[in-house]
């Protein structure tokens, strides 16, 4: 089992070496065994996930198999699953029992896979480290005296730590593709759109998306073909024609243009991060591409734009949370609006009430033209910097992340430091594009993320790139110690 | 830029959270750090620019005026704090 991909899985249950069953056992036997030493997943659902594994087994034998039928997957404790707690990482969401299951989780039970369980994020996926959960921090499998990135920094962990072969993750400025960079994974985030958010707890509704989180590139290409395509619920959701990724793969990269910022190589970088982006760039040359210089102007005014565009969004999807209709509710309220402020106060960790409490100054009467409305003037000046470089460029690569895996608590105090550790993903959201992080070296034993960013709705140069670049390299193969 | 008490007072009311009094002073320091950094914004000349709201300028899509989802009342209470007769209850409101 160690080191599985889902296409390995896939071969072993086709030629029968082991069962949906067998292999479901053995993965939550290794989440019993070995999840202390991460704190990775929230809730195990070890029963149902059996019952699947069954159910899965007897299709196949029927020869009603889906394309992911019998492989263990883990959800983001953020995607809504019926019957099963729903927290988001979060007190005021500790009781929760989801009544419907998010599209993404329909989709992928529909392709045959089985539940292990949710996994930990930053509470309602506000951070970059996973220090934020009510359910205590998570650790990077790579060094755990490190963070392993947030917000999806469980769905990482447990991947990494071999305790499921793939997760799905959340990515509203970078949640996907930086907890993937830190632990040595493979991570897309689809083009804003592309995967429906229904079912999926808002944090900000225009940044969000959905997106895989494997070892592979073939593995991503599996799991967003199921994940992916237009859904009625979500009104953001783009009608549009899904490509067959896997089919993409191997699709011919000669004369691909790949534009590098120069802006993502100044201050504040790794010299063995940019060393190693560059030694990547150059394997790309090797492959037939061209690589092309090239500048995104406003990528210094992402994190602010950001940091008041996503808690604007925050402060108003987080309203719902009142203490009435479901989720926490202090203890006897004197009146309505006891009611209200003291469940916030008591169900709220202290960065999602930071977040709200910038948001609600944001959007609020005098304020709003100077930091929403320039926000999202900003906004748009960042994507036409993109809509520039597509011009003569395919594909946009860079580092994932200026520094590799810091150690826990090193960054909790200083939130600004905390943003700025963004800086590289969060315009991608800012302009709705699709992206992927990929591993790409190592520094002092920490994983390296490359990062290809994409046109929009183009998934499938984004998958080939990184699936062609793991033909010829084997930093994504590599295992963390004391992974199983 | 930096919040001072009465404001981080009035933001809390209007997002309804309790902030303790012991809290103001730190939370105006983190949220005035994080406001000075968002500042690098107004040097930018916006003038002209439309806001983007949506990152494919897409509009809200409108579907048929017909019923398509059914009532499921009683499912979605089970998971409430308190209900009777199919209401959620609060703190009285009215004497």
């Amino acid at each position: 089992m160690p080191n599985h991909t889902i296409a390995d899985i896939l071969r072993g249950l086709e030629a029968k070496t082991f069962s949906s069953e067998e292999i479901t056992q053995q993965y939550l036997d290794a989440i019993a065994k070995h999840d202390s030493n991460y704190n990775s997943f929230i809730t195990v659902t070890a029963e149902q996930a059996l019952t699947q594994a069954r159910a899965a087994d007897t299709a196949r034998q029927n020869g009603s198999a889906g394309a992911l039928c019998g492989v263990p997957i883990a959800h983001k404790d953020i995607f809504c699953t019926e019957g099963v707690r729903t927290s988001c990482a979060s007190k005021m969401l500790d009781n929760f029992i989801a009544p419907y299951n998010a599209t993404v989780v329909d989709r992928l039970a529909n392709a045959g896979v089985v539940t292990l369980g949710k996994t930990n994020l930053d509470e309602f996926a506000m951070g970059s480290s996973n220090e934020t959960s009510f359910y205590g921090a998570v650790r990077n499998p790579w060094n755990t005296d490190c963070v392993p990135g947030g917000s999806s920094g469980g769905s990482a962990a447990a991947i990494a730590a071999g305790l499921a072969p793939a997760a799905t993750g959340t990515d509203t400025g970078g949640s996907i593709r930086q907890p993937a960079a830190l632990c040595g994974l493979t991570g897309l985030k689809p083009t804003y759109g592309r995967v429906s958010r229904y079912g999926m707890i808002a944090f900000a509704s225009s940044l969000d998306q959905g997106g895989p989180m494997a070892k592979t590139a073939e593995d991503n290409a599996l799991l967003l073909q199921a994940m992916a395509g237009f859904d009625h619920r979500d009104s953001t959701s783009m009608d549009l024609a899904v490509p067959d990724y896997r089919a993409g793969l191997n699709k011919d990269l000669s004369g691909l243009k790949i534009g590098v910022p120069k802006e993502y190589f100044s201050e504040g970088l790794d010299p063995e991060i940019a060393s190693a982006i560059e030694a990547s760039l150059d394997e790309y040359r090797k492959m037939g591409a061209e690589i092309k210089s090239i500048s995104l102007p406003h990528t210094h005014l992402a994190v602010p734009c950001y940091y008041i565009i996503a808690p604007a969004e925050a402060s108003a999807n987080l309203s719902r949370f009142d203490g009435v209709r479901y989720g926490y509710r202090c203890e006897n309220p004197k009146d309505l609006d006891d009611l209200y402020t003291r469940t916030r106060a008591e169900g709220f960790g202290e960065e999602v009430k930071r977040r709200i409490l910038i948001g609600t100054y944001a959007l609020s009467s005098g304020f709003y033209d100077a930091y929403y409305r320039k926000a999202q003037q900003i906004r748009r000046l960042i994507k036409q910097d993109f809509d520039e470089a597509f011009k003569t460029v395919d594909i946009i690569a860079g580092p994932t992340t200026p520094n590799p895996a810091f150690a826990l608590g090193e960054k909790v105090s200083d939130p600004v430091t905390m943003y700025l550790e963004d800086i590289y993903t969060i315009a991608v959201n800012l302009a709705g594009l699709p992206a992927i992080s990929l591993p790409a070296g190592f520094t002092k034993g920490k994983p390296i993320g490359l990062q290809l960013i994409g046109r929009d709705f183009d998934e499938t140069t984004l998958l080939a790139a990184a699936h062609q670049y793991q033909q010829r390299s084997d930093w994504h193969q590599q295992a963390a110690p004391g992974s199983v | 830029m930096s919040l001072d008490q009465n404001d981080i007072a009035k933001l809390a009311r209007l997002a309804r959270i309790n902030i303790a009094e012991t809290d103001t002073a730190e939370l105006s320091q983190r949220i005035g750090d994080i406001l000075n950094m968002v500042d690098a914004m107004q040097a930018v000349d916006t003038t002209n620019i439309l806001p983007m709201a949506n990152p494919h300028d897409a509009v809200q899509r409108l579907r048929a005026d017909e019923v398509n989802e059914t009532n499921q009342r009683e499912h979605f209470q089970k998971i409430a704090p308190q209900t009777a007769d199919g209401l959620y209850l609060v703190p009285q409101v009215i004497e």
